[in-house]
């Protein structure tokens, strides 16, 4: 019988400290998979934000250089500079890139900057212990929203994977989510996209994925899948955004 | 023979970098150092480098992280507030041990403060100026041809130490003409084993600042403390004038530097004894000469174009041996050699 699949060398064995019901396992798996059957990994570097996923450095195994809030974009770019032939991206979370991190990555893809940048939304500041983000829904309850986001407060989520995706210099935008076997499969594909992209040199990209917070939700995992598709699908539409074709 | 060429304060620097090896530099304008980024704008392609003009100072100082952690020789340059801006990425880089130069071409504040230049931002270079418990090695030039060789040099500095060097300018060392000689292009540059990049034959690289477990990080700041002991110890670097018999010694360095040797002249002619310390290197500080001073010595005087933040190191090195005074002129305005001739002739009066 032929191995179908084996745990991915770019990856290093060793416990997540992420929380039952995670997403970001999943997705380090997928991001080093791509890599793995890329047969890049002695090319990449990976950037590390801050948030849930800062920790990224332990998992994967290769080049990592660890930013600050919101600065992966700006560090991606120093690096992809010196180094033009290596695979760069960015791993960071809503919090980290719509929020204090909204001016470095839209001026990355502003530049055409040749990065890929994986965005993993699930509407909430993960680490920190469960606080409103720029993309928590209307109504949605955290700790600095205890009564729900109120709009006349705090306006409108943001959707920033639009808003990228209007810069000439951004070549292809996709939102996915982790939901079930073929939610993660599409994601995988839309990894290898923004890589080869890459590779190509043909410019910025970015990968949005809508995942899960159970511990911060305050949910069972599998009841945080069907309100993730519920509610947060529907506020931010799963599908191709721009695509390369698109690109004059 | 050598051959001199008439350069700018701010190109200086710029060239300085090239010759050193730097290929690459990220900035964002603010006056009064836009000729760095301009000149290498026009320059740096020419060698094969890349500059680049972020959105911000913070989205700058983070293209100068990722550039020095892929093991480029990288420079960004800015002015006070941009200085400020920039702070956090300057934190990162100390944790994170990857080398750099960068440029303060200091101004008036607080604030936006005026374009003029100043001395204001001293301590903010001298005590680390981020979060954490961190220190830049801080050269403060205060002609153009000291700024060319220590700005050279800095590139070395960094690599040996892994870690962010400061040029302390302010806006008249930015802005002056003198002639200059240039040092030889610098070809070898050193390997960095350490750096991210391509990764065949060695295990992956981590460059990070992050130690989430407490032993780890006490470890991580023993080493740095360490490390910072080690420049304490090597490069230590300071001037002296009229010294030898000076019964009364002005602090002072950069641009006030100039001035202060000025007045002195002027007060010798006068037959007042007076000698200048001039720090090239603001931290580490000098400690030893103002030591080995003391007892020729009726007073000092920090001369500093701010309120007096040098003062506090001069003070540090000799404790209460002798007073300790202070002269200098605020927000930019540049004091004349007369009115610290005043101040020295007012002190010399008081001390009899």
């Amino acid at each position: 019988m032929d191995k179908v699949s084996s745990f991915p060398k770019t990856l290093v064995d060793v416990p997540m400290h992420y929380c039952p019901g995670c997403t970001h396992g999943i997705i380090h798996r997928l991001v080093a998979e791509v890599i793995e059957e890329m047969e890049i990994a002695f090319k990449t570097v990976g950037i590390a934000s801050v948030g849930c996923s800062c920790f990224c450095y332990d998992y994967f195994n290769f080049d990592v250089v660890a930013s600050a809030h919101g600065r992966a974009p700006a560090t991606a770019t120093g690096v992809k500079r010196v180094h033009p032939e290596c695979l760069v991206f960015t791993y960071q979370g809503d919090g980290d890139l719509a929020a204090i991190g909204t001016a470095e990555i839209i001026h990355a893809a502003v530049r055409g900057e040749k990065i890929s940048v994986i965005f993993v939304n699930n509407g909430i500041y993960g680490m920190t212990g469960g606080q409103m983000a720029p993309t928590t829904l209307p109504e949605m309850k955290a700790t600095t929203s205890p009564y729900g986001r109120s709009t006349a407060l705090t306006g409108y989520p943001i959707k920033m994977t639009e808003m990228l995706a209007l810069q000439d210099g951004c070549v292809y935008a996709e939102r996915t989510k982790i939901s079930s076997v073929a939610t993660i499969n599409k994601t995988k594909k839309a990894i290898r996209k923004s890589f080869e992209l890459q590779i190509a040199g043909k410019g910025f990209s970015v990968v949005e994925i809508l995942s899960t917070c159970p511990t911060n939700w305050g949910m069972e995992p599998l009841e945080s899948i069907k309100w993730m598709e519920e509610n947060l699908e529907t506020y931010y539409p799963v599908g191709l955004i721009k695509d390369e074709k698109e690109v004059k | 023979m050598t051959t001199k060429v008439l350069m700018k304060g701010s190109e200086a620097i710029a060239e300085a970098a090239i010759l050193s090896g730097c290929r690459y530099f990220f900035g964002y304008p603010i006056t009064p150092q836009n000729e760095i980024p301009e000149y290498l704008a026009k320059h740096l392609p020419k060698v094969g480098g890349t500059f680049l003009q972020a959105e911000s100072e913070i989205s700058a100082i983070y293209m100068v992280l990722g550039g020095a952690a892929a093991g480029a020789r990288v420079m960004t340059s800015s002015s006070s507030p941009g200085i400020s801006l920039k702070q956090e990425g300057i934190s990162y880089m100390a944790g994170a041990e990857t080398p750099c130069v960068i440029v303060n071409i200091m101004r008036g504040g607080p604030g936006l403060g005026a374009i003029q230049g100043a001395q204001p931002d001293y301590w903010q270079a001298t005590r680390g100026g981020g979060h954490g418990d961190y220190r830049l090695l801080v050269l403060a030039p205060a002609t153009v041809q000291e700024a060319v060789d220590l700005t050279y040099q800095a590139f070395d500095l960094a690599d040996k130490y892994r870690n962010p060097v400061m040029i302390l300018g302010d806006g008249i060392l930015a802005q002056i003409m003198e002639p200059v000689e240039l040092p030889e292009a610098n070809n070898q540059l050193p390997d960095k084993a350490w750096a991210v990049g391509k990764n065949e034959n060695r295990p992956r690289n981590i460059v990070s600042s992050s130690y989430p477990k407490v032993d780890e990080l006490e470890k991580v700041s023993i080493r740095l403390h360490e490390r910072y002991a080690q420049i304490k110890k090597n490069e230590v670097r300071w001037d002296s004038y009229l010294t030898d018999d000076a019964e009364y010694v002005i602090a002072s360095y950069g641009s006030a530097a100039r001035i202060a040797k000025a007045a002195i002249k002027m007060a010798r002619a006068e037959g007042i004894k007076v000698g200048l310390i001039r720090p090239i290197s603001v931290w580490p500080f000098p400690t030893e000469p103002f030591q080995n001073i003391v007892p020729q010595t009726k007073f000092f005087l920090s001369f500093e174009m701010c309120t007096g933040q040098m003062i506090d190191d001069v003070r540090l090195a000799i404790g209460n041996e002798r007073p300790v005074y202070h002269y200098g002129r605020l927000g930019g305005v540049i004091p004349l050699p007369e009115e610290l001739l005043a101040k020295i002739k007012e002190l010399v009066k008081e001390a009899k």
